[in-house]
């Protein structure tokens, strides 16, 4: 069996631009890049970056795909917007990030233990469940993913807060029995599983 | 004032700056009737206030001197400052215009002595140093001012200091009853060449012009660096420092979606001539910084660009800008980005920084003939009944080469207009 990575690979041997503006979500803007270096300069978390996003751009026009996908560059946008708003072409260059940052998660060849990554994918599969976010759960779920012992030291750290959020009715002990969801919980499944075909076909993921 | 030499033979050009008069004096010089309309009290435009212009590096007196000759000598030639165009009907070979004639309080028998400058006190920011220094409010424009007439400012008018400057005039020039004129004009075609302004630094936030000190825009830096300028050609800043290490910084305004979307095309070169400003002041010890998207030095002036690399004074970084901070201790401002070559992130301080800031049409945001054609820039492309023409860098931005190139063609292309107008009116 092959991967999508694989199957990727095979269909844009040469050219990882064309799979980039195939493939992720705005980008078809990575040639309009002139490389001025604003957005990278503007970057609030630019000393955090391997690759800020210009050279990202630079990277995927010369074809360095595992250098790209396998990065944790784009996993450090914070959504600032700051490059968006100063760039002189007008990329949408947060939304290109998080565009190949999902990409790379897809294929299944994004950095093992990115702390973004984690909990995205955390947050996401508790939202999934019941179409609405158990933030109990999901805290749990934080707390718990460098295993038990940490998980505990987390929690006995974070136990003034979370009374505290108790206290003021933000968080629900009785979330911890399944929780609240959305009414129509078949819809809910129904559309998502609808939502995921369409982005597969777009994203060269369908079978 | 007498309207009556103006038939729809003559042909009105708008702007006196390089390319105004250029246009003009073609078409006179082809026998044509012509107006030439100025809204200053001097023609020269935005040349007259270059310190020295690229490629020969010669001071504008040069090309100025030549026109003013010809155009003094052309019984053809009818120049109005202080006139703006107020209103353009009719079409091609059939025009009315209006235009506004505002008072100088100084008539046609100044001698230009200078006696009611000395007699004022009061003081108005220069015009011809943008501000940056105050000079008379009874003065000539500059040196090479045409007409070598004084102006009254208005702000004295009416008050004790513009009497003063009418008792000391010897010649009774000075007129302080003078109205605002309006006068209807026939003309067969009209040649914008109204030329350009500087695109406003203060509105490119992340770079703090009008915030950060010693942050200033080519223009002021051109006039820094002339000897009638307003630190006497060195390169002072307002602290008194003088700056010796300079940064230049390309496309401030240009070539982004968020100001000016056009490049202005004459930037590059400027930066380039203005790193010669920085080693004439400051010899050897002298440092420019240019730093940039890609240099495009236009057309035939590579070689510029290319002697301006050999210099070792001359540092290039592949980079724009992303934003200036300033430091308190030293005064200096602080540049941040990440070079291109490299993609290393800099913070690097210099005693002053100029912004090559674009270019954008003197007309941008002024009421045109409806039937006048822009460019998406708001650059005149002509008009849609072919008897209107911009010229120079109201077309486009030019340097003063390819401006007279392009006032000539405008010229032309009139004079063709007022040859089939006279056509069919013999017929
Ligand atoms: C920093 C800098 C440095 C430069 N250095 C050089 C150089 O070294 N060499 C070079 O070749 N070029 C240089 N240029 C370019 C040069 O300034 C232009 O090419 C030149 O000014 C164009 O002349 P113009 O007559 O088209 O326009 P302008 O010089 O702008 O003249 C237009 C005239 O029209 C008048 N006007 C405007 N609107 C109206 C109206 N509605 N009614 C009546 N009159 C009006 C204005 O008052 C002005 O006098 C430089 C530009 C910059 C920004």
């Amino acid at each position: 069996m092959t991967t999508a990575n694989q199957t990727a690979i095979a269909k844009y041997k040469n050219s990882f631009l064309k799979e980039v503006e195939a493939n992720v979500e705005e980008g078809h803007w990575v040639r309009m890049c002139m490389q001025c270096g604003v957005c990278a300069g503007s970057c609030p978390l630019g000393n955090a970056w391997a690759h800020p996003p210009q050279e990202l751009f630079m990277m995927i026009r010369a074809g360095k795909r595992e250098e790209v996908l396998a990065s944790d560059s784009m996993w450090m946008c914070t959504s600032c917007y700051n490059c968006i708003v100063r760039c002189p072409r007008k990329l949408p260059i947060t939304h290109i990030m998080h565009g190949l940052a999902n990409y790379a998660h897809r294929l299944g060849i994004a950095p093992k233990g990115q702390p973004t990554r984690e909990t995205a994918t955390l947050f996401w599969n508790n939202l999934i469940k019941k179409g609405r976010v158990n933030e109990l759960t999901f805290s749990l779920a934080l707390y718990f993913k460098d295993g038990f012992v940490q998980g505990i030291k987390n929690a006995l750290n974070m136990q003034a807060v979370g009374l505290g959020l108790v206290k003021a009715r933000r968080l629900n002990p009785m979330e911890i029995l399944g929780g609240h969801g959305v009414k129509d919980q078949a819809g809910f499944k129904a559309m998502i599983e609808k939502a995921r075909q369409i982005e597969d076909r777009k994203k060269g993921f369908a079978k | 004032m007498s309207a009556s030499i103006a038939t729809s033979q003559t042909i009105l050009v708008v702007g006196g700056g390089i390319s105004g008069m250029t246009a003009a004096l073609e078409a006179a010089e082809c026998g044509k009737q012509v107006i030439l309309a100025e809204k200053l009290p001097t023609l020269g435009g935005r040349t007259a206030l270059l310190y020295r212009y690229f490629p020969k590096m010669c001071h504008p007196t040069c090309g100025l001197e030549i026109n003013l000759k010809r155009l003094k000598g052309n019984p053809k030639l009818r120049v109005m400052t202080m006139t703006e165009v107020a209103a353009v009907s009719g079409s091609r070979g059939d025009y009315t215009v209006t235009l506004k004639v505002k008072p100088r309080y100084v008539t046609e028998a100044c001698t230009a002595c200078g006696d009611c400058g000395n007699a004022v006190s009061a003081e108005i920011p220069n015009p011809a140093n943008y501000g940056l220094d105050r000079i008379k409010a009874a003065y000539l424009p500059h040196g090479m001012a045409y007409p070598q007439r004084y102006v009254i400012d208005p702000t004295i008018v009416g008050t004790p200091e513009g009497e003063k400057a009418k008792a000391a005039c010897k010649a009774g020039a000075v007129d302080l009853a003078m109205q605002e004129e309006t006068v209807e004009l026939k003309v067969g075609s009209v040649v914008w060449a109204t030329g350009w302004r500087p695109y406003d630094a203060a509105k490119i936030q992340p770079y703090g012009y009008g915030r950060i000190p010693n942050v200033v825009t080519s223009l002021e830096f051109e006039r820094m660096a002339d000897p009638h300028g307003p630190t006497s050609g060195r390169l002072l800043r307002a602290d008194g420092k003088e700056a010796k290490n300079v940064a230049f910084i390309q496309c401030a305004g240009s070539r982004d979606e968020n100001h000016l979307r056009h490049c202005s095309r004459i930037c590059c070169m400027a930066s380039l001539k203005q790193t010669h400003y920085v080693r004439e002041a400051c010899g050897e010890e002298g440092k420019s910084t240019i730093y940039y998207i890609d240099i495009r030095a236009i057309d035939r002036f590579e070689d510029f660009y290319q002697s301006v690399q050999n210099d070792p004074t001359v540092t290039f970084v592949k980079s724009k800008v992303a934003r200036i901070a300033f430091n308190e201790q030293t005064g200096n401002p602080v540049l941040h980005g990440v070079d291109t070559e490299g993609y290393k992130r800099y913070a690097t301080e210099h005693d002053l920084v100029v912004l090559a800031v674009g270019m954008e049409p003197e007309v941008t945001g002024v009421k045109l003939p409806e039937d006048i054609v822009l460019d998406s820039s708001n650059f005149i492309e002509g008009s849609k009944s072919g008897g209107m023409f911009g010229a120079g860098s109201a077309a486009s931005p030019l340097d003063v080469n390819r401006s007279v190139q392009s006032a000539t063609a405008a010229s032309l292309k009139a004079i063709q207009v007022i040859h089939k107008t006279a056509s069919t009116e013999a017929a």
